[in-house]
């Protein structure tokens, strides 16, 4: 990061609203929720003020304290450890309150007036308080911390934002101004005393102030993991030095019946406590007044209710997938359909068409089909997430997950991975625990994820029965249910097995915060559809263009002398198929499929454009191929049966269900466990189960009768 | 009154937070959260299983599992 030029860093509590600021001031579309700690890592943006000046604005994750808990805790800890030390100060701070939890949020910003940095403190959410006409008095408040501006705003209702400009104005403008500290902690004589030793180390080999190298003093001896950040500044004589004067303080502080541990919090609260009483800024609340959240609570978390709720909106949300997306999907096919009989009007015949229409619209048409699916399985993943009930959720699971190795902190990952794995990946690094984390991450790619949404579907629209069952149920949706359902299963199955074998490094805890229910923003939900639907249609039009034009040319050559093509088995994607036929045989694959497998190493979906693209060449007529058709329609050469069977058909969606597929993932998981070790094992039981799992069912189903 | 585990509250009952057992080591990150000596606090229910309880503090909504409450001892009104 350049040093010359001034910044603002963004911090407050998780679920603060820091990330809905964040995209008021840089114009920036950063995924908002409302569950505690989403933002998980750095983010930078520009912000333009009125008077036309630019400024970076830093958005770091949420945290309670500066004492590191969690990753993403840590790495705030680590960057205020940096700004201790005179490097990439920021111009100012920008503590974020959530104004409705007002003595609590000001725990952070007492630790952050330490740091000598100009602080505006945004008071966000005013929109709720108003609303239970609540009132804050934002004067004294300002008097009362000596900040240097406080600003009442709603993110939500994009109040607030404006004046929040104007006060980084005033901040930039008059650098390094100096200002009063009247709301520092306030360390006992006799605390003080204790701490003396430390604090002079501090300012001795660290040049800190006397009130910095006091006030770190005090939080090295409450929390170890304050005083372990200091292993990458100090050198280990230095740091060994620095824990002899720890466990000195420490035993002299207990021997004077003071609990250390919660010394900091104590005297730091003491003081919130304190002022906000004797200036009377708020009303303080009654823990006895039960929110509308809570109301709404007594059915959505209730003992037997909450967990059949759940289940019944998975349930719900799943067979939606299929039943409201076939209209959509129809028009859409319909389209392609006309778009290649179009170019096939427009074009003479020769090689350059048979590339356009077989292998790029049949192999990006038959992908596209599937946005409608996808869109509204991000649709309700959102809708859950933001309005709260995730949270709720993991207060549901904890102990059951817990029973399994994983952490009620688990299953927003794990729903993630229900639209992809990555984000879900990325998503565990709210869970403390190392050993919880990674077995969540090592599961995470047997929950179904979006991509495997085109290949159950096609599947089972080609091959499962349109019938119902018990009177209410799709017997296809029933299949895609179970085909979830399946992955579920099996991830909690090889969670429990693996968490055997890890072992267990630090405690575990649950602290969770249960956020208000919010009604989601139409708008921000929409927006995060757009994001999505734009990234899937990006992600067609290069990757898998890319992977059909290759494929076309793989199965339209060699060509034989008069330039007419070879029949395709004896192309060069034909070869490639049929070499590995022999061992994807016991599973009922054929070598279409076979080269299906090799391509969806790049992304799952692809396997459906590889199998239109290879139907469309072998066709060679002028309209594209249906391949829904093309699947029931293809016959073995020999006996003249069909190729594949209903069988065939969840053998080969058993295999895509555990397949290890996705580079993308591996190459995601290496980056957060920090070794090949995990993507390899990953890729190793995987494949295992894949193969295992298709052979179980293609030859139990053969020997059953069925074909 | 006398001082009680937090678990054996009953649901819906409101008291004052006194103290912690030394061997709750997540008593460090509860206080900057705010649940410290001298603040009230009211159970409100546990999850099914003996899974987390959830509490009210300070005006927020926040869960703990099981075994932590047990270690925090309030005393009743």
């Amino acid at each position: 990061m350049n040093d010359a030029q001034p910044y603002i860093a963004l911090m407050g509590n998780p679920n603060s609203g820091k990330t809905a600021i964040f995209n008021l001031l840089t114009g920036l579309n950063q995924k908002v929720s409302n569950y505690p700690g989403i933002t998980v890592e750095q983010r930078i943006g520009k912000a333009g003020l009125p008077n036309g000046m630019q400024t970076r604005i830093i958005d770091l994750p949420g945290t309670y304290s500066l004492t590191p808990e969690s990753l993403d805790e840590k790495i705030v800890a680590t960057q205020v450890l940096d700004w201790m030390q005179g490097k990439n100060k920021p111009a100012a701070i920008i503590s974020v309150i959530d104004a409705e939890n007002l003595s609590r949020n000001l725990y952070l910003t007492t630790q952050l007036l330490d740091l000598d940095i100009p602080i505006v403190l945004a008071l966000n959410m005013m929109d709720r308080v108003k609303k239970r006409k609540q009132e804050i008095d934002f004067d004294n408040l300002k008097v009362m911390t000596g900040v240097s501006a406080v600003i009442p705003m709603s993110a939500k209702q994009h109040w607030g934002i404006e004046e929040l400009k104007h006060s980084l104005i005033t901040i930039l403008e008059k650098s390094s101004k100096q200002h009063s500290h009247p709301f520092q902690v306030i360390i006992p004589e006799k605390i003080k005393t204790i701490l003396t030793p430390i604090a002079e180390f501090f300012t001795e080999h660290l040049s800190y102030t006397p009130h910095l190298a006091q006030t770190q003093a005090l939080r090295i001896i409450t929390r170890k993991s304050a005083i372990e950040l200091y292993e990458s500044i100090l050198t280990s004589s230095l740091m060994q030095q620095l824990m002899t004067l720890r466990d000195a303080a420490i035993e002299h502080i207990d021997s004077s019946a003071v609990n250390h541990r919660i010394l900091e919090a104590r005297l730091r609260y003491e003081l919130i406590d304190k002022q906000l009483k004797s200036h009377q800024i708020e009303a303080v609340e009654d823990p006895k007044t039960a929110s509308r959240s809570e109301k709404v609570d007594k059915w959505l978390t209730h003992k037997y209710w909450g967990p059949l709720i759940f289940i019944g909106l998975l349930y719900g949300i799943f067979q939606s997938i299929f039943t409201w997306a076939s209209l959509p999907m129809d028009w859409i096919d319909a389209g392609i359909g006309l778009v290649g009989e179009n170019i096939n009007n427009a074009m003479s015949p020769g090689i350059f068409r048979d590339l356009i229409v077989e292998g790029v619209v049949a192999g990006v048409g038959a992908i596209l089909i599937f946005l409608p699916q996808i869109l509204i399985l991000m649709f309700f993943m959102t809708l859950l997430e933001d309005s709260g009930y995730m949270a709720r959720v993991a207060f549901m699971m904890d102990a059951f997950m817990n029973k399994i190795g994983l952490h009620g902190k688990s299953v927003l990952p794990l729903m993630s991975g229900f639209a992809c794995a990555i984000p879900g990946i990325m998503a565990t690094r709210t869970i403390d625990n190392w050993k919880e984390r990674l077995i969540t991450i090592l599961i995470l790619p047997l929950i179904s994820c979006s991509a495997r949404l085109p290949v159950y579907t096609l599947m089972i629209g080609a091959f499962i029965p349109q019938k119902t069952i018990a009177g209410i149920f799709n017997l296809q949706g029933l299949t895609m249910v179970f085909m979830y359902f399946l992955g579920t299963l099996t991830a909690i199955f090889i969670a429990a097995v693996i968490s055997k074998f890890i072992d267990n490094k630090g405690k575990s805890s649950f602290v969770m915060e249960l956020p208000p229910y919010r009604i989601p923003l139409a708008k921000s939900l929409f927006r995060q559809l757009f994001i999505r639907g734009k990234l899937f249609v990006i992600n067609a039009g290069k990757i898998i263009m890319a992977i059909s034009i290759l494929l076309w040319l793989l199965a339209s050559f060699p060509k034989l002398d008069n330039n007419v093509s070879v029949p395709i088995q004896d192309s060069y994607a034909g070869k490639i198929g049929q070499f590995i036929e022999p061992a994807i045989a016991p599973l009922g694959f054929d070598w279409k499929i076979g080269i299906g497998l090799i391509t969806s190493f790049a992304a799952r979906e692809v396997v459906v454009s590889t199998l239109a693209t290879l139907y469309n060449v072998e066709n060679e007529g002028d309209d594209v191929v249906g391949i829904t058709q093309a699947l029931q329609n293809d016959k073995d050469p020999i006996s003249g049966l069909p190729r594949y069977t209903p069988l065939v058909a969840l053998s080969i969606m058993v295999f895509y269900v555990y397949a290890a597929q996705c580079m993308a993932t591996f190459a995601i998981v290496r980056n957060e466990t920090n070794s090949w070790k995990w993507p390899i094992f990953m890729i190793v039981y995987m494949t295992a189960l894949a193969y295992l799992g298709s052979l179980f069912v293609f030859q139990g189903g053969m020997a059953l009768g069925f074909v | 009154m006398s001082e009680i585990a937090l678990t054996e509250v009953a649901p819906g009952e409101t008291v004052t937070v006194n103290a912690f057992n030394a061997s709750l080591e997540l008593q460090s990150r509860l206080v900057e959260m705010g649940i410290l000596p001298g603040v009230k606090i009211r159970l409100i229910k546990s999850a099914p299983f003996r899974g987390p309880v959830e509490l009210k503090i300070r005006g927020y909504y926040v869960s703990l599992r099981w075994n932590d409450a047990s270690h925090i001892l309030v005393t009743g009104k």
